[in-house]
């Protein structure tokens, strides 16, 4: 998960990294009324996206009434498809310098990683193609982790100021508090400003979480989602436990196992090429164990898709027997009843398959089709979404 | 011959009075797998049977291996102590760790596997369907009836697309196919495979099957360029899928403009791979292969 500026500055408060929290607000109203209390402030866009400032997204203001003009110009502004719900306003603390540091999961050395500039700030993409030495990256031990000493050495390596050197060791070892103790995969300051009077500061801050560890070890963090601007029917999904990404397209996709289904995607877009472009509607894996309910509740949450024209069933029995997913498809469109309404392209292979063919050709029932390959079967998917 | 797993390997399972322990310890049984004995501190001397048998279970992996001459251990432990787990069969030595627990922390992985410098043990996985060689032994999940033994070796970032790819070629046979895992970290890579089927001498052509994330295929693509004279068949998951969501496997995401399908298939082609457009595709350019050896 990905949070907010807000979310990342109320996470790096509670382990101790200096910043300054403001107030988030929904209205240009409260935009105002937060700028009476902090007097020169700061108007930010809170949207998970990069490139806020250059999109318009963060204003300075001098007055209570340019926060209120601010934040109605931001607030419903569109940032990379994403829509503004809330600003944040904080105190404006113009920096003297501006500086880069991050921790993040290094995925090709299967460990962590420390990237710290202090030519950076904001323009660190800028400086790690201009001038490539600036930008320093340090690896860091999964065992040792973080310790006093060597966030020494990364302070000194990114060569910050010497008048800064202790308040930087302090804040990286925060920073990696924040890292090893939320499960983060990316902890980010950009800026990490110098203040008038040498003061250290995290201006914004990025932090992405392993949800893995979240759903085991960190309760608190489901206070993170913001479920009203989660998709409605990827909202639905999760309730029910469903592994579900809402796409744009008309073909709906049921599978089982992330590869497969990721590949069934694929498959239907090539076949869709030759009728009309049609796309897959949605990623959704439902696993090993495809019994009735959980077809039923993909199957719900699919056809709830109102772009969907079509649904396509991809089930290879491995472990599961094909005849039990033909029983999970029967029995799930016993469930629906009347509320299935489009047609349904069924592919099985694997794990008893003439079994579960059969159970699917003696139901016959008027809305499924079966193909036995999954190219074909993708092929009369797209079709039957083009033709609706 | 095969690759990190035979007949002789003798395996025990963590985690095998549990659900999915159980469960799966006799599908390996059916699969003729060896296996030993289990591992469960709070059930330690007590048997469980199993398709059959009687299966002692340990209080420790050491005493699990002084016991049994394990080789091979099985992690079916939830979640939250799959670390502890693996630490416990990397201090007692155990040969090959195979790690299908799905859902683990990634700073617990990395942990895991920053302990492994050093150690003897290789670890599959996690979030993987494990290791089989047809015929011989299954350590994982992966349905033993699919296909049997010949001169194709699999490695592969997905499960069912394992288990479609070796349907797909249930004619010709399979040396060895391992499920590596989609996690962002994991024990044995597409390169260490690669590395195992070159020099195993009854693999006669390997496929490889990728998907979105990191830049595992691209590294193999260089190794493969580097080190592998067999033939190799390519496929790769994912081109549809949007920047930013995860796509059911922890690893499997595009962050920015890195980790796209497009890039690894373009890798993998600039090195003479072929990398076909759908599983079946894939599969036909396999036969092509096979036919002219």
């Amino acid at each position: 998960m990905d949070l907010m500026e807000y979310q990342a500055k109320e996470l790096f408060a509670k382990h101790g990294v200096t910043t300054t929290l403001g107030k988030v607000v929904e209205t240009a109203e409260d935009a105002r009324a937060a700028a009476e209390e902090f007097g020169f402030c700061v108007v930010k866009a809170q949207v998970k996206a990069g490139g806020r400032g250059k999109a318009g997204g963060v204003k300075l203001a001098k007055t209570p009434e340019e926060a209120f003009e601010h934040a109605s110009n931001i607030l419903g502004m569109e940032i990379k498809g994403l829509t503004v719900n809330r600003v944040l306003v904080t105190p404006a603390t113009p920096p003297v310098e501006e500086y880069y540091f991050s921790f993040l999961l290094d995925r090709s050395n299967r460990s962590h990683l420390c990237i710290a500039s202090v030519e950076g700030g904001v323009e660190i993409e800028e400086v790690a193609k201009t001038n490539p030495d600036a930008v320093k990256k340090i690896p860091v031990d999964a065992l040792e982790g973080v310790t006093p000493e060597k966030a020494a050495a990364i302070v000194d390596e990114a060569k910050f100021p010497a008048e800064l050197r202790d308040q930087a060791i302090e804040m990286v070892q925060r920073l990696w508090e924040v890292y090893v103790e939320e499960d983060a995969t990316l902890v980010e300051v950009n800026p990490l400003a110098r203040l008038e009077g040498d003061k250290l500061e995290a201006l914004d801050g990025k932090v992405s979480l392993d949800d893995n560890a979240s759903e085991i070890r960190h309760p608190d963090h489901h206070a993170f989602e913001i479920r009203e601007e989660a998709d409605p029917l990827e909202a639905k999904a999760k309730d029910k436990g469903l592994n579900y990404v809402k796409l744009d397209g008309a073909v709906g996709i049921i599978g089982n196992g992330a590869g497969l289904v990721m590949s069934t995607l694929d498959v239907v877009a090539y076949a869709g090429e030759a009728h009309g472009g049609v796309k897959p509607a949605n990623f959704l894996d439902i696993g090993g164990g495809a019994n009735a309910q959980v077809m039923a509740d993909g199957l719900d949450v699919i056809l709830n898709d109102e772009q969907v024209k079509s649904v396509f069933v991809n089930v290879f029995g491995g472990i599961t027997a094909c005849d039990e997913v033909a029983n999970g498809i029967k029995g799930a469109l016993e469930i629906l009843g009347d509320a299935a309404t489009k047609p349904l392209v069924v592919r099985l292979d694997g794990n008893n398959v003439e079994e579960g063919r059969r159970i699917l050709n003696e139901l016959n029932h008027p809305l499924v089709t079966q193909v036995d390959t999954m190219d074909g079967a993708a092929d009369k998917a797209a079709e039957l979404a083009h033709q609706a | 011959m095969s690759i990190y797993l035979n007949k002789d390997s003798k395996i025990i399972v963590q985690g095998m009075t549990g659900g999915m322990g159980s469960k799966h310890t006799t599908l390996m049984l059916e699969a003729g797998s060896n296996i030993v004995g289990g591992v469960n501190a709070r059930k330690a001397g007590t048997t469980v049977e199993l398709a059959g048998q009687e299966l002692p279970v340990f209080g420790s992996v050491k005493e699990a291996m002084a016991e049994t001459g394990a080789d091979v251990s099985v992690v079916f432990v939830p979640p939250a102590f799959t670390k502890d787990a693996c630490i416990e069969a990397i201090d007692a030595g155990i040969g090959l760790l195979v790690v299908i627990t799905e859902g683990v922390p990634v700073q617990d992985t990395a942990e895991v596997f920053a302990y492994l410098e050093g150690k003897s043990t290789r670890m599959i996985g996690p979030n993987c369907p494990g290791i089989i060689t047809p015929e011989e032994s299954l350590a994982g999940i992966t349905p033993h009836t699919i296909a049997g033994k010949g001169p194709i070796g699999l490695v592969s970032k997905s499960g069912t697309l394992t288990y479609q790819m070796m349907y797909e070629l249930r004619d010709f046979g399979f040396s060895t196919a391992i499920g590596i895992g989609g996690d962002p970290i994991i024990g044995t890579t597409h390169i260490d495979a690669l590395e195992a089927f070159e020099n195993d001498p009854e693999t006669k052509a390997i496929v490889m099957i990728g998907e979105i994330g990191g830049d595992a295929e691209e590294r193999a693509a260089a190794y493969i360029k580097d080190h592998v004279t067999k033939p190799v068949v390519g496929y790769v998951a994912g081109f549809t899928a949007p920047e930013g969501k995860t796509m059911g496997h922890a690893g499997a995401i595009v962050s920015g403009s890195s980790g796209t399908a497009q890039a690894k298939k373009e890798a993998l082609e600039a090195v003479g791979v072929k990398v076909g457009k759908t599983p079946s595709e894939t599969a036909a350019l396999m036969r092509e292969v096979l036919q002219s050896l």
